[in-house]
């Protein structure tokens, strides 16, 4: 299992400081992180694959340095953005998840094989040759989902992974999260995708106020924002 | 685009390097052809190889709609103030041209288009050239044109609802706003999911070979799910 560990780390963006001084050690298999927009969760969840730099202070994926060790430590920890049409490069869905295979050289037919066994999984076999842009919020959400875990992450960062979605959607992608063996962080307004979780932590304004189990820290969080 | 799943004409399965080489020989004598009559025997031709890769004359008249109005007022500009024979050849060749582009474009997998791109790049390496980051701009085309599409139309139907017209630089100013913001959005996106290459070609310190085996892809889900995609 993935640990990550931050220290002391400040964000700062021109004068705007986004994270100010974090101590915190990941090792659990399932974070969640929630606050107000504007608390620093995005930020912090982009430190966590080297996608940004601490402006000072430090985070360590298994001992790897985020700044000086990227592609090694975004071997290990894969990343989920809010909106997938952002995600998806590739105009055709098989070609968008053999995207993170690029690079390995691998045979075709074992790339094919690879790509055929992620989709499956996910449901999105039918619409393997499917223009990526036709597929449904959800469908795109489970494709970057797909694209991410066929690099095998032992970790994955997912930002507000259920935001842009309706109900039904929502639902199918919690159920995917809950039932992930990586280690998966969880930047989240959704309080119900968290309610099993080993451990949440809340921010506001840039700093960590409550680090717990999901009953004791999600009282707070709520409290914080009445 | 992409070719339809299922599709083999004897074109899908031209390799994707023979398809572009031919389309620039085409566009090259499209361009030398000064005969009306010749060019519209070449769009003809072109509408018989849609027909032979099993594409319907429909499926390629929408790939000349958004051209439409300026295809009409080229011809009308070109007769008023030169002659109509002129227009009809400038016009044909414009149609035709982008007839034999689309046709590349539907009967090739991206995939293979973007490498026979990258592979006819290699050469100008030692110009400066970076076939890695040609190939993935010309994946990006493909894949955000119907995204910015999609935009524009929500971009304008809010400005509907709120009662304001059809000024250009309304839809464009908020337009160019949103696909700047969106750029850097997925350059981040490129960046985490190119673990095990350098998406931009720049950087040769890339891993060791690796290998992925099917079946272990660390994960129990499955999903299955019923949805239809949204249509196009």
């Amino acid at each position: 299992m993935t640990t990550i560990e931050v220290k002391g780390v400040h964000q700062r963006f021109d004068t705007f400081e986004a994270l100010r001084g974090i101590d915190l050690t990941l090792a659990e298999r399932r974070i969640g992180i929630v606050g107000s927009n504007g608390s620093g969760k995005s930020t912090f969840a982009r430190l966590l694959n080297g996608l940004l730099v601490p402006t000072s202070g430090q985070v360590l994926v298994d001992g790897l340095d985020t700044a000086r060790s990227g592609k090694a430590v975004r071997r290990k920890v894969g990343f989920v953005f809010q909106n997938p049409d952002n995600q998806i490069v590739f105009p055709v869905v098989e070609e968008d998840v053999a995207f993170g295979l690029k690079g390995l050289k691998l045979p075709a037919a074992q790339r094919g094989a690879l790509v055929e066994e992620v989709l499956d999984r996910y449901g999105l076999g039918p619409f393997r040759q499917h223009p990526s842009h036709t597929l449904s919020g959800g469908q795109k959400q489970l494709l970057a989902l797909a694209g991410v875990l066929i690099t095998r992450p032992d970790c994955v960062v997912f930002d507000e992974p259920t935001t842009l979605l309706d109900l039904r959607n929502a639902r199918h992608v919690t159920k995917v999260i809950e039932e992930m063996e990586e280690t998966v962080i969880v930047v989240t307004h959704d309080l119900q995708l968290l309610k099993e979780f080993d451990r949440i932590i809340v921010f506001d304004e840039g700093r960590v106020i409550a680090d717990d189990e999901p009953g004791a820290a999600l009282a707070r969080y709520v409290e914080r924002m009445q | 685009m992409t070719p339809e799943a299922g599709t083999l004409s004897p074109l899908h399965r031209l390799p994707a390097w023979a398809k572009l080489m031919a389309l620039a020989i085409a566009g090259t004598g499209l361009v030398l052809i000064g005969d009306w009559r010749l060019v519209a025997a070449a769009l003809l031709a072109t509408l018989g190889l849609y027909r032979l890769a099993g594409i319907s004359q429909r499926k390629a008249f929408q790939q000349l709609r958004p051209l439409m109005w300026l295809l009409v007022l080229l011809f009308l500009v070109q007769g008023l103030w030169q002659s109509w024979e002129l227009a009809s050849l400038v016009v044909l060749r414009i149609a035709t041209l982008v007839l034999a582009a689309a046709l590349v474009t539907l009967t090739t997998r991206s995939e293979a288009l973007i490498a026979a791109i990258e592979g006819a790049l290699g050469p100008f390496r030692r110009f400066g050239v970076n076939p890695a980051k040609v190939g993935l701009a010309f994946s990006l085309a493909l894949r955000f044109i119907p995204v910015i599409g999609q935009q524009a139309q929500e971009i304008r139907d809010a400005q509907r609802a709120r009662g304001l017209g059809t000024n250009p630089v309304a839809l464009a100013l908020p337009l160019i706003l949103r696909t700047l913001k969106m750029a850097g959005d997925v350059a981040d996106a490129i960046d985490a999911r190119s673990p095990y290459s350098d998406p931009y070609g720049d950087d040769d310190d890339l891993p060791p070979r690796f290998v992925i085996e099917p079946g272990t892809i660390n994960t129990r889900t499955s999903c299955k799910t019923a949805e239809a995609p949204q249509k196009t």
